[in-house]
């Protein structure tokens, strides 16, 4: 039976194996490609994606689990790129090879969402989650705070 | 600047009100004639149309190193346009076009610094000739400002509207250089020029590639040294989206039509391995090093004066073991590459970091000749050497000739780790022998690797600085496949070595950093045989760092000093370490690199604290273990990656001296491990021997 469930605002049906992870679901058969597989065991956070707001680690959740959720990716974040965390990134020039990148970008806005005026403890917690290879970590740091500034504005 | 005229090809075409120029002095091959078919098209770096679009191009492949935006900065900078006016673009391989287009070695700018320079100038002039003919002024009394001509009258012509004309003239043979002091663009901090794709998203990866008609694969590998001898495809191949399952070279692949029902497919298949001998275990390597340690097969690397004569003359013997382990390369991207091999062509595309040796590797494979064979490339999601060795581009070409389809192979995280090209394991044994007077005036080291090649860099401090050196290297054969890692052989070397002239220092009683300052003075004054470093540049980056980490200077701090040297670049760091709960924790490391002149500020800070980063992460958590010829762990729940909870401040300083600029993308790397090493040392009064250290 299909699944049901709505990407980036828009309804999708989607009749396979429901045991298909959301990450294949996406990239395989929704052609959606910024999402990032890269460890496939939800241990490096490159697939991270919304699910019904909150941040999830799409390469281990059977679309079975997404029956009528909201899910949005890093296509929908915002497409112009201008939500903060975006523009932050591309301000302190954060990205190296950019392949963590869209997950870490979900789950910083995913944290900003929860609390717009983190600390800085908070950031690092908050996203230390997520393995860049590059080591983009101080300026991944350095633009959640930068985009914690844009939203008070 | 000369250049030869007779290099260069000139041909004029005009179409659709847009002319097409090319000329070819870029060329590595300086017969090829063809016309390169592109609107304004000046050269192989640059294009200028005559509705004024500036696109510039990159031809090697963007790795994370910042190579895109590094390069096409040289040009805008020498053709005087304002950045937001360029687009770049990434050029596929084109070998006629183009020479050296690969990343590796942090080679690019050292070779295309002059290249780039010249593309940009030979525009820049060609444009203030044109200018000056339209005005009859003398083109000496025209100046360019943000892409305009400027007369001496106030005329103002932009490039786009002089394009045409300009693209008729003489190239010049003659060019100057801007004086740095007039850069615009270099030395400042430029954004990756494809940060607005990387933030929304955008498919730029390999793993991206989608052709019409394709289907996905995956293959199973053998262990090392294995071969195959059978496996159970039957059943698999009747699962759902399953195409096909078919065996080359010892390895097993599964086509399908999704990536879930492939991982499905390849659950249920067992494959049955056999071998000549035992395969090889953590036992196996161990026992190699150690025999590897008493072999008289070793090569003499270098050798000046009398190494054992003056050790047994010594007042004081510092000696030491230092081992590191094989370790995966773990780009955040996985293996992958696509390929559609027809019966007299083929198309490629995908991620790899050296595109005309794949060409080739796949023309051999295949007998397709290697004009035949186009090659796309994508922008790489990290490889740190991984992508240098082609086995992946082969394995997909050879998959797709065998099943005639387009294909993509994708490698999991679980076969990117197993699957092999490691950085070399090694063992190195150091001895130096000290005076009544605290100078070192014997100095040993062989090193044993497995399939490492030559595991030491003889010529490289603090060789030529001590009369009495004897440097050997012994390699040992291995089925585990080998091949560069970020700063190849030097990633450990140079935490080996700066290490041990730590422990030097303590025995001689001496300072560690006044000791290499001393030693350097020697290598100024009477260097002993032949050397590859500048000793100037090294005592430099010394000097700096000691001062603006303020080295001894802060009481209650323990700090640990390293130098280093390699791709042409020196890098001194001071890393600090305090005790939190009786575990040292790295709080700080302060790096000033002198890479000759900065070509991008902001790209280049990125390199120094990424390669720190990525040498403390794998000195302290990195290790494969081998047992029967399988590598493990296979993933990031075993095989430790920092993260951005672990990393210390870093303070990244440049000499910016400029110099023609040198490697940056590994440098920074090598001195890390004993930066770290030594300031726990400091902390603790622990040395670590081994890599990793936890």
């Amino acid at each position: 039976m299909a699944i049901n469930c709505t990407v980036n605002k828009k309804k999708v049906s989607l009749d396979i194996d429901p045991n298909t992870p959301l990450l294949w679901a996406l990239r395989d058969h929704l052609s959606l490609l910024g999402t990032k597989y890269g460890c496939g065991i939800a241990q490096c956070g490159a697939c991270t994606v919304w699910v019904n707001g909150e941040p999830t680690r799409s390469c281990v959740l059977p679309i079975s689990a997404v029956s009528n959720a909201q899910i949005t990716t890093i296509e929908g974040l915002d497409p112009a790129g201008k939500h903060p965390v975006q523009v932050a990134w591309d301000e302190l020039d954060v990205p190296q090879c950019g392949y963590c990148q869209a997950g870490q970008i979900m789950t910083a806005a995913g944290l900003l969402k929860k609390n717009p005026h983190p600390s800085d403890q908070e950031i690092v917690d908050g996203m230390s989650g997520n393995i860049c290879r590059c080591g983009t970590y101080h300026r991944i740091q350095e633009a959640v705070k930068l985009a914690s500034k844009k939203i008070k504005k | 600047m000369k250049t030869s005229r007779r290099d260069f090809i000139q041909k004029t075409a005009l179409f659709t009100g847009v002319f097409t120029l090319g000329f070819d002095w870029f060329s590595a091959d300086a017969s090829a004639m063809e016309v390169v078919a592109s609107a304004g098209r000046f050269n192989a770096f640059l294009s200028i149309d005559s509705l004024g679009k500036i696109t510039l191009f990159s031809p090697n492949p963007e790795i994370g190193q910042g190579i895109k935006t590094a390069f096409p900065v040289v040009v805008a900078e020498e053709l005087d346009v304002d950045w937001s006016q360029v687009q770049v673009e990434q050029a596929n391989l084109d070998t006629k076009l183009f020479e050296r287009q690969l990343t590796g070695g942090s080679g690019a700018l050292k070779h295309s610094w002059e290249r780039l320079r010249k593309a940009g100038a030979t525009v820049r002039k060609m444009m203030m000739q044109a200018a000056a003919d339209q005005w009859k002024v003398d083109v000496n009394s025209c100046k360019t400002s943000k892409g305009v001509v400027l007369g001496p009258s106030g005329q103002k012509a932009t490039y786009g509207s002089l394009a045409e004309a300009a693209s008729k003239l003489p190239i010049p043979t003659e060019v100057s250089f801007k004086d740095r002091k007039d850069y615009k663009i270099i030395g400042t901090r430029v954004k990756g020029v494809d940060n607005k794709n990387v933030v929304t998203g955008k498919p730029l990866f390999g793993i991206d590639i989608r052709k019409p008609g394709m289907v996905f694969a995956q293959i199973i590998r053998p262990p090392f040294g294995a071969t195959l001898k059978s496996f159970s495809a039957e059943d698999v191949k009747k699962m759902p989206g399953i195409l096909d399952v078919v065996s080359f070279k010892n390895k097993v692949a599964i086509v399908g039509s999704s990536t879930y029902e492939i991982l499905q497919a390849r659950a249920s298949l067992t494959c049955d391995y056999g071998s000549d001998g035992p395969l090889e275990s953590n036992s196996t390597h161990a026992k190699w090093f150690d025999e590897g340690m008493k072999s008289d097969k070793a090569q003499v690397m270098r050798k000046d004066g009398d190494f054992a004569a003056a050790l047994a003359k010594a007042v004081k013997v510092v000696e030491a073991t230092y081992e590191c382990p094989f370790i995966s390369h773990s780009p955040m991207e996985p293996m992958n590459f696509f390929a559609d091999v027809k019966k007299d062509s083929a198309l490629l595309a995908g991620p790899t970091q050296v595109p005309q040796p794949a060409q080739k590797a796949v023309s051999d494979l295949l007998k397709i000749p290697v004009d035949k064979i186009q090659l796309e490339i994508s922008k790489m999601g990290g490889g740190f050497g991984r992508r240098l060795n082609n086995d992946f581009v082969l394995e997909a070409a050879e998959l797709s000739s065998i099943i005639q389809k387009p294909v993509l192979v994708m490698w999991t995280r679980e076969d990117d780790m197993s699957g092999g090209i490691y950085r070399p394991a090694a063992r190195y044994h150091f001895k130096a022998g000290i005076d009544a007077n605290g100078e070192i005036t014997a100095f040993y080291l062989r090193g044993v690797g497995l399939n490492a090649g030559n595991s030491t860099r003889q010529d490289n401090f603090p060789v030529g600085a001590i009369e009495n050196v004897l440097i050997e290297s012994f390699d040992q054969k291995s089925a585990v496949t080998t091949g560069p890692w970020r700063a190849p052989i030097t990633n450990f070397l140079g935490f080996a070595e700066q290490a041990f002239l730590d422990e030097v220092a303590e025995v001689a009683g001496k300072d560690p950093v006044q000791m290499r300052l001393q030693l350097l003075a020697k290598v100024i004054s009477n260097p002993v045989g032949k050397i590859t470093y500048e000793p100037a540049r090294f005592e430099e980056v010394i000097k700096q760092v000691a001062e603006k980490a303020q080295w001894k200077k802060k009481p209650g701090v323990h700090q640990g000093f390293s130098v280093y040297y390699s791709h042409l670049s020196y890098v001194a760091q001071i890393a600090e370490v305090k005790v939190e709960n009786g575990k040292p924790k790295v709080t700080k490391v302060t790096a000033v690199t002198d890479c000759g002149e900065v070509i991008n500020l902001s790209g280049a800070e990125n390199q120094v604290k990424g390669a720190i980063i990525d040498g403390m992460g794998h000195a302290l958590y990195a290790k494969l273990n081998f047992q029967a010829g399988v590598a493990s762990p296979q993933n990031f729940n075993a095989y430790r990656l920092i993260r951005g909870n672990e990393v210390p401040v870093i303070d990244a300083h440049f000499v910016n001296n400029g110099i023609a600029p040198t490697g940056l993308g590994e440098p920074a790397l090598p001195p890390t491990g004993g930066s770290i090493a030594n300031a726990i040392y400091a902390a603790t009064k622990k040395r670590h021997y081994k890599q990793p250290f936890s």
